[in-house]
């Protein structure tokens, strides 16, 4: 019989993995990529509060975009005071 | 200590008093009082729990997963669209078996717009895995808040405390408020195993394969069963330090009845006048109180009925083409009996409207003279 066999009180009630989120490298689901303007941007921060996935890097001063995470929302493009971010198409992979 | 509480009331100083660590919550009608009172609590200090404020239902429930995750005890409120609007997250709870407990004040689903009560937005949530506890008086409700807990810390389930909207929710009645030394007693700190640690790097939920899927499900349903038994245990060590006892289902002057009125919530009070009534009356009549919706007491329920005697079940809730929907789960539960007793549906009350005495007594005497139709639902109103 295809029953199923386990016990149910041997299988843990959640599934958690010793790996950490981390390793999901959420931006190959982009389809458009953030450019900041160098000369433009005013460091004032605003792209690195709103960032939802918090990959905005501004240890530099100038926020560099961690493009293994960032998918794309152009919420940093939306906020930006200084209009300094522009979003280009992907090129096709 | 005896205080007059109204039924939201009952529930926040219940939520105080299991010392719960973080509400979440959206104001909604005819809940919003609960988690007032929870801000008042904490503005005098008496609440000490971590209030964390949204700008949806959907985020309430968001912020409690998250709460959960890390092993604090949390608490939402909600009503109706509410409900409806949680739905997503609700799934997602009860499969990562976080014991959330939330206050449903039942309220009737728009369109059209609507405040009143009925209970089809509790049981539109059938299926999301959370337990489901019915109340019928504002004690009950403080009382579910601290069983429920209980319940779902030990089977790592969240749990609906449901009743009323305004019926109880905004009706005074006299409440034993507990010492909080008992409610200690009663429940413990919460330790959860499986709670998310700063210092491990760990992902939670993470995409399984389909066995593993499937396994996760079926260890779900077990524990849901298993909380028929946690229920009844934690009823009991609740009588010896409370002296006030919980059943899944709770029968009232049933003994020798013929026919049974199947009554869940603020209605089940009333049906204990109307049994009463009818007794003097000289007819049989019993009660049977349903307190547990999910999981659903069907065992119980096989043990309780007698070949022979009628169920009249009133559902203030409805599942549109096909019948009131604690009259359907019912039915399924005594399918598998040999000799089955005869059931009849009723559907009262949707949008609020009174489920009276008299009502309550003509519902008991058709079923009893078999004038009610077993094959559909019967719809039922108060003359006034």
């Amino acid at each position: 019989m295809p029953r199923l066999a386990f016990d149910p009180e041997k299988t843990a009630p959640i599934l958690i993995s010793g790996r950490s989120m981390a390793e999901n490298k959420t931006g190959i689901w982009r389809s458009i990529r953030p450019q900041i303007d160098k000369e433009k941007c005013t460091h004032c921060m605003v792209c690195w509060k709103y960032c939802p996935e918090a990959c905005v890097d501004i240890a530099s001063g100038i926020p560099e975009i961690n493009m293994g995470y960032c998918k794309g929302c152009a919420i940093c493009a939306d906020v930006c005071p200084a209009d300094c971010v522009e979003m280009v198409e992907e090129v096709a992979r | 200590m005896r205080k007059v509480l109204m039924g939201n009331h009952a529930a926040a100083v219940g939520v105080k008093l299991a010392r719960t660590d973080v509400v979440s919550a959206y104001p909604i009608t005819p809940q919003t009082q609960i988690i007032e009172m929870l801000n008042d609590l904490g503005e005098s200090g008496q609440f000490t729990g971590r209030f964390i404020k949204v700008e949806s239902e959907h985020s309430a429930m968001a912020a409690c997963l998250g709460s959960a995750t890390v092993g604090a005890r949390s608490f939402t409120a909600t009503s109706s669209q509410g409900l409806a609007y949680m739905h997503e997250m609700l799934h997602w709870v009860s499969g990562a078996r976080l014991p959330i407990v939330m206050v449903d004040v039942n309220r009737a689903m728009g369109a059209p717009w609507i405040l009143w009560t009925d209970q089809t937005d509790s049981l539109s949530q059938r299926d999301t895995g959370w337990m489901q506890f019915y109340c019928s008086s504002n004690q009950e409700i403080l009382d579910s808040v601290l069983m429920a807990y209980r319940v779902a810390e030990q089977v790592l389930i969240p749990a609906m405390v449901v009743y009323d909207g305004f019926t109880l929710s905004h009706t005074y009645e006299p409440v034993d408020v507990p010492d909080q030394k008992l409610v200690d007693e009663f429940l413990p700190k919460l330790e959860n195993a499986y709670a998310l640690r700063p210092d491990t790097a760990e992902a939670f939920s993470a995409l399984p394969s389909p066995k593993e899927y499937y396994r996760l499900k079926a260890r779900l349903d077990h524990d849901m069963t298993r909380a028929l038994g946690v229920f009844e245990e934690a009823g009991k060590r609740f009588e010896e330090i409370f002296g006030r006892r919980y059943r899944l289902i709770e029968p009232y002057r049933c003994e020798d009845a013929d026919t049974i009125l199947v009554v869940s919530g603020a209605p089940a009070s009333t049906a204990q006048a109307a049994v009463d009534d009818l007794r003097k009356q000289g007819c049989r009549a019993g009660l049977l109180k349903m307190r547990a919706f999910r999981p659903f007491p069907a065992e119980a329920l096989r043990d309780f009925v007698r070949p022979g005697t009628r169920l009249a079940v009133v559902d203030r809730n409805y599942s549109q083409g096909h019948h009131g929907i604690f009259c359907e789960e019912i039915k399924s539960a005594l399918f598998p009996l040999k000799s089955r007793p005869e059931v009849y549906g009723f559907i009262a009350g949707l949008g609020g409207g009174d489920i009276t005495p008299e009502l309550l007594k003509e519902i008991w005497k058709e079923a009893d003279e078999g004038r009610a139709d077993a094959s559909t639902a019967n719809w039922m109103e108060d003359a006034r």
